[in-house]
C-alpha cells in the first residue's frame, strides 16, 4: 500500500504545479478523516487498531478521494465523503478485504449524486492563489465564475448534447480555455505523471498488467473507432486517455485487488468492461466523467467474471483427460 | 545427453540452508534401547502383525505381513525381543495412536538369511512381489507402496522412469548426501526399476544447488544408460508432479497415477532401497534422516525405522532456545506434538526450530485477494478462492475449485502478505470433507441394510402367504375331488378324514387363543396405534441405533 502512495506522488507534484497547493490540503483533510474513521470503526468492531491502521489501506482510499474530487471542494464535502467511504463502503461490509465496491469510488458517486454543483466546481487554469483557494474550501465562499471552469469533458457533454448548437468536438475544445494540447490544460500532464507512477507499480509487480492494459487499450480502441466514424460528435482516443479519471483509474483505482477480478482473463474483462462503460457514460450519459460509475458497475460483475474465467488447473488443461 | 526442460508454473525460492547439514558424511545412528515400529507406515492397508510379545526376532525378520495388495510389509530393524504389540502415538499431526511393535534390541544385529538376487534373471512380477515383501515404499515422504507404482498402466508400458533427486525443500539434505555417497547403489536401483517396467529412458532430476551430488551421479549414471538432468532450483521442483512436468512436459492430474501416462517417478532413496532389497536381500529397515536447524551438530544419519526421535535429537544437540521440533522441512513439515515418537519410513528430516531461525509469522490479516498465492501455486489453483470456501465451510464449492488437487506444498502461505496459514485451511477442509464422506458412506450402508431387511421381511411374508394359499387351495381341491387328497395313499387317509377335521378345529382354536394372548402381551408397546409415518420414523431410529451398535463393534478407521 505504501508503494501505491509513493506512485501517486509524481501526479500530486504536477497537480500542485498547475493548480496550486489546495490539493495538498484536501489530501490532508481526507487522510485525517480516513484514519479517524478507520480507528473508530476498528474500535467499535473490536479489532486491533494499530495493526490495521498501519496497513495504509485507509490512506490509499483517502488520497484517491482527494485526487478525484475538485481541489476547491468545500472541506466538509471531502471529509464526509471520506467518512462515508471508510464507515459505510468499507467497514459496514466487514472491513478490509470484504468490501465489494471500491470505497473511494463509492464516495465519489455519493458526492456527485448528492452535490452535483459542488463536484463540478473545478478551478480555472491560473487560479493557484493559495489563500483564495482556502477561502473557497473553508469559508464556503461560493466559488466565482472567475475561479472555476468547466472541464473539457463537461464542456463536450453540455454542448454536444444540444442539437441546435451544431457544435463539433473540435469546435468546442478549440474554443475552450481549459483545453491544452491533447486533453485538459494541466490535466494532461497530471495524467502522464499518473502513467509514470503506474508503470513503476507495474515494474514493482504491485499491480497486474492486465487491468490497466485492457482498460486503456479498450478505451483507445472504442474512441478511435467512433471518432474516425464521426469526428464531429466523438472525441479521439488521446483525448479520452488523458482526460478525467482515465489514467488514475487505470493504474490506481481499477487495480484495487479487493473489489476487482482475480483471474488473468477476468482482469482483462474487468478492465475492458470498465473502459466500455466509461466511454458510454462520457459520450451519452448525464455525468461528464463515467469513471466512478464504470468502476462500481464492474465491481458488481466481479463474482460473475471470476466464476466464468477460472483458469484450468494443473493436469486438467484438456477436457478429454489426456496429458 | 541433457534432457530438455519444461517449465512448471508457480513456485517460490526460499533460502535453501543445505550447507549446514552437508559438511559431514552420513553417520550411523547408534542402536537405541527401544525401537517402536508402527505397523502401518505406508498408504494402503495396515499390515497384519506376525509377532507376539516375548518373541525373539532377527534383524530383517518380517513382523507385519502386507494385508491386501495395496499394502507393504514391515520388518524388525534389528535383532532382539518383542516387548509388546500395542497402540502408540504416531508422528502425525493428529497424534493418533496406532498399532506398533516394540522391540528391545539385543545388540547382536543378527540378520535373517539374506538372499541376494540377480534382478536381470527375474520376472517383473516376481520382483514386484519381492519389493512388496521387502517393505519398499516411496521414501520421498508419501510412502506410497513402490510395487503398485511399478505395475503397467492403461498406457501400456512406462516409457520414462524418473528418479527424483531434486530435494527442493529447504534444510533437508538426506537425498543429497545419499547421492554423493551411494550414487552407485541409486543407479543400480534405477536400472532395476527400469528392468521391472521395461522403460525406454531413465532420467534423474537434481536441482542445481547440489553440484557434488550431480557430479557423483553423473560419474556412474552414464555407463548405465541413465541421464542426469539438472533443474533450476525452485521449490517445489521435487514435487512428483512438478518434476514429471519439468522433465517430460506431462501433467498428471489429481487422482491419477503416472503409470496411466507412461511415466513414473521414484525418489533416489526408494531406488536405493529397492536395490538393497533385491541385490542384497535386505528389507527396508533404515533410512537417511537429516538432523538440522537450531542444533549444535547438524548432519545426516542412517537411522533404523522405529528409533525414537528423542534419541536422534540427542545426537544433534538442539540449542537452548529451540522451541519446537518440526518433522519434515519448513515448507511441508509439521510441528511434532511430542518428541518420544518413532522415526518412520516417511521421516526425512528432523528440524529444530527457534524463534530466531523460524520467526513466528505475524498475526493473520484479512485476505485482500492480491493474487500472490495464485502466482505461486504450482498446481495452478486459485488459493484465495479456496481459502474463502474453506473458511466458510463451503466444501462443495471448494471441491468444485479442485481443492483436492492441492499438493499442500505451502508456496501460497509462504508468499501471503497477510500471513494467512492457507495450507492449514485446506487441510481442515479436506479432512472435514473426508469425514463427511465416511459418515455418508456409513449412513448409506445403514440405509441399504434397512431397506434390505424390509424387503426380506416383505418377501418372507409374501412367501408365507403364498404357501398358505397353496396349502388351502390344495385342501379345497382335495375336498372338491370328493375327499380324496392326492398326496397320501387313498387307502388309510379316507377314513381318517372326519376325526382329523375335529382335531384341526381344536388346533385352530388353540392357535387363536395363543395369538390373542400374545397380542395382549405385546399391547403395552405404545407404538402400534401410531400413524404409519410415525412408525416409519421409529423404525428408522431403530435402524440408526442398530448401526451405531454395529459401528461400536468394528474398530475406528485409520486417520488419513
Amino acid at each position: 500500500m505504501l508503494k501505491v502512495l509513493a506512485a501517486l506522488l509524481p501526479g500530486i507534484a504536477v497537480y500542485v504545479w498547475f493548480f496550486g497547493a489546495a490539493i495538498l490540503v484536501q489530501i490532508a483533510l481526507a487522510s485525517v478523516a480516513a484514519l479517524a474513521g478507520e480507528a473508530a470503526m476498528l474500535k467499535l468492531r473490536d479489532q486491533p487498531v494499530g495493526l490495521f491502521l498501519a496497513d495504509g489501506s485507509a490512506l490509499v482510499t483517502a488520497w484517491l478521494i482527494a485526487l478525484t474530487f475538485p481541489p476547491i471542494a468545500p472541506w466538509w464535502l471531502t471529509v464526509s465523503a471520506t467518512l462515508f467511504a471508510i464507515v459505510v463502503a468499507k467497514h459496514l461490509y466487514g472491513g478490509l478485504g470484504q468490501n465489494p465496491f471500491n470505497p473511494a469510488m463509492v464516495a465519489f458517486a455519493v458526492a456527485i449524486v448528492s452535490f452535483p454543483a459542488l463536484m463540478s466546481q473545478w478551478p480555472a487554469v491560473g487560479f493557484t492563489d493559495f489563500s483564495a483557494q482556502m477561502a473557497v474550501v473553508f469559508k464556503s465562499q461560493s466559488a466565482q465564475d472567475a475561479v472555476t471552469m468547466a472541464t473539457p469533458l463537461d464542456a463536450l457533454r453540455t454542448q454536444l448534447h444540444v442539437p441546435e448548437a451544431r457544435a463539433t468536438v473540435a469546435g468546442v475544445l478549440g474554443a475552450h480555455a481549459s483545453f491544452g494540447n491533447i486533453g485538459g490544460k494541466g490535466w494532461e500532464w497530471i495524467a502522464l505523471a499518473y502513467l509514470a507512477g503506474g508503470l513503476w507499480l507495474l515494474q514493482q509487480r504491485v499491480i497486474a498488467w492486465q487491468v490497466p492494459a485492457a482498460f486503456l487499450a479498450t478505451l483507445a480502441l472504442i474512441a478511435t473507432g467512433f471518432s474516425l466514424g464521426n469526428p464531429e460528435r466523438y472525441a479521439g482516443p488521446l483525448f479520452h486517455l488523458v482526460t478525467g479519471g482515465a489514467m488514475l483509474g487505470a493504474f490506481f483505482i481499477l487495480t484495487d485487488p479487493v473489489s476487482g477480478a482475480t483471474t488473468p482473463r477476468g482482469k482483462l474483462i474487468f478492465g475492458a468492461g470498465a473502459a466500455l462503460l466509461t466511454w458510454i457514460i462520457r459520450s451519452f450519459g448525464a455525468y461528464p466523467d463515467g469513471m466512478a460509475f464504470a468502476v462500481l458497475l464492474m465491481n458488481l460483475c466481479v463474482p460473475l467474471i471470476d466464476m466464468g474465467t477460472q483458469p484450468p488447473v494443473f493436469g486438467r488443461k484438456r477436457k478429454d483427460g489426456a496429458p | 545427453m541433457l534432457a530438455s526442460l519444461f517449465k512448471f508454473k508457480g513456485g517460490v525460492k526460499p533460502a535453501s540452508h543445505k550447507d549446514e547439514s552437508t559438511r559431514t558424511p552420513i553417520a550411523r545412528a547408534p542402536l537405541p534401547p527401544r525401537l517402536v515400529v508402527p505397523l502401518r507406515q505406508s498408504a494402503g492397508g495396515t499390515p497384519r502383525p506376525l509377532v507376539k510379545a516375548g518373541q525373539r526376532v532377527l534383524k530383517g525378520e518380517r513382523i507385519g505381513a502386507p494385508e491386501g495388495n495395496f499394502s507393504s510389509a514391515i520388518h524388525a530393524p534389528t535383532s532382539g525381543s518383542v516387548l509388546a504389540l500395542e497402540s502408540r502415538t504416531l508422528p502425525h499431526p493428529s497424534a493418533l495412536p496406532a498399532l506398533c511393535v516394540v522391540i528391545e534390541p539385543d545388540g547382536e544385529e543378527r540378520w535373517i538369511e539374506r538372499a541376494p538376487l540377480d534382478y536381470a534373471a527375474q520376472a517383473p512380477e516376481a520382483l514386484r512381489d519381492l519389493l512388496r515383501d521387502a517393505g519398499v515404499v516411496g521414501l520421498g515422504g508419501a510412502t506410497f507402496p513402490s510395487h503398485i507404482k511399478l505395475k503397467p498402466g492403461a498406457a501400456g508400458r512406462i516409457e520414462t522412469l524418473i528418479v527424483n533427486g531434486a530435494e527442493c525443500e529447504p534444510w533437508i539434505t538426506c537425498d543429497d548426501l545419499l547421492m554423493r555417497e551411494r550414487a552407485d547403489g541409486i543407479v543400480r536401483g534405477a536400472a532395476l526399476l527400469r528392468h521391472i517396467v521395461d522403460a525406454r529412458r531413465v532420467l534423474v532430476g537434481i536441482e542445481d544447488n547440489k553440484p557434488q551430488a550431480i557430479a557423483a551421479m553423473r560419474a556412474v549414471a552414464q555407463s548405465a544408460g541413465i541421464e542426469v538432468a539438472v533443474l533450476p532450483t525452485r521449490y517445489p521442483a521435487g514435487g512428483e508432479k512438478q518434476l514429471i512436468r519439468a522433465l517430460t512436459g506431462i501433467e498428471i492430474p489429481y487422482g491419477r497415477l503416472g503409470t496411466e501416462f507412461g511415466v513414473q517417478c521414484f525418489n533416489v532413496g526408494t531406488a536405493y532401497a529397492a536395490q538393497r532389497a533385491i541385490e542384497h536381500g535386505e528389507p527396508l529397515i533404515s533410512r537417511i534422516v537429516t538432523l538440522t536447524g537450531n542444533v549444535a551438530r547438524p548432519g545426516n544419519h542412517e537411522v533404523l525405522i522405529g528409533t525414537p526421535i528423542d534419541d536422534l535429537l540427542a545426537l544433534a544437540a538442539p540449542k537452548a532456545d529451540t522451541d519446537r521440533i518440526i518433522l519434515g522441512g519448513p515448507m511441508m513439515g509439521f510441528v511434532l506434538p511430542r518428541t518420544d515418537l518413532p522415526v518412520t519410513k516417511a521421516a526425512n528430516c528432523i528440524l529444530a526450530a527457534s524463534p530466531a531461525l523460524f520467526p513466528h509469522p505475524g498475526p493473520e490479516l484479512p485476505c485482500i485477494r492480491c493474487g500472490a498465492c495464485t502466482r505461486a501455486c504450482p498446481a495452478e489453483l486459485q488459493p484465495h478462492e479456496l481459502y474463502w470456501f474453506a473458511r466458510a465451510k463451503n466444501f462443495g464449492k471448494a471441491q468444485e475449485y479442485h481443492i483436492f488437487d492441492c499438493i499442500e506444498c505451502g508456496c501460497c502461505a509462504y508468499v501471503c502478505p497477510s500471513n494467512i496459514r492457507l495450507v492449514d485451511y485446506y487441510r481442515f477442509a479436506k479432512t472435514s470433507m473426508r469425514a463427511l464422506e465416511r459418515e455418508k458412506a456409513a449412513s448409506d450402508a445403514a440405509r441399504q441394510r434397512f431397506e434390505f431387511r424390509t424387503l426380506r421381511s416383505e418377501r418372507e411374508q409374501k412367501e408365507k402367504a403364498e404357501r398358505l394359499a397353496a396349502k388351502t387351495a390344495a385342501a379345497r381341491q382335495a375336498l372338491a375331488t370328493g375327499g380324496q387328497p392326492t398326496a397320501p395313499p387313498p387307502g388309510d387317509a379316507a377314513p381318517a378324514l372326519p376325526p382329523l377335521d375335529e382335531s384341526k378345529k381344536a388346533l385352530i382354536a388353540a392357535a387363536i387363543a395363543r395369538a390373542q394372548a400374545q397380542k395382549a402381551a405385546v399391547q403395552p408397546k405404545n407404538i402400534d396405534n401410531l400413524a404409519p409415518e410415525k412408525q416409519a420414523e421409529i423404525r428408522e431410529i431403530e435402524a440408526r441405533r442398530a448401526q451405531v451398535r454395529e459401528m461400536a463393534k468394528t474398530p475406528p478407521e485409520e486417520p488419513v
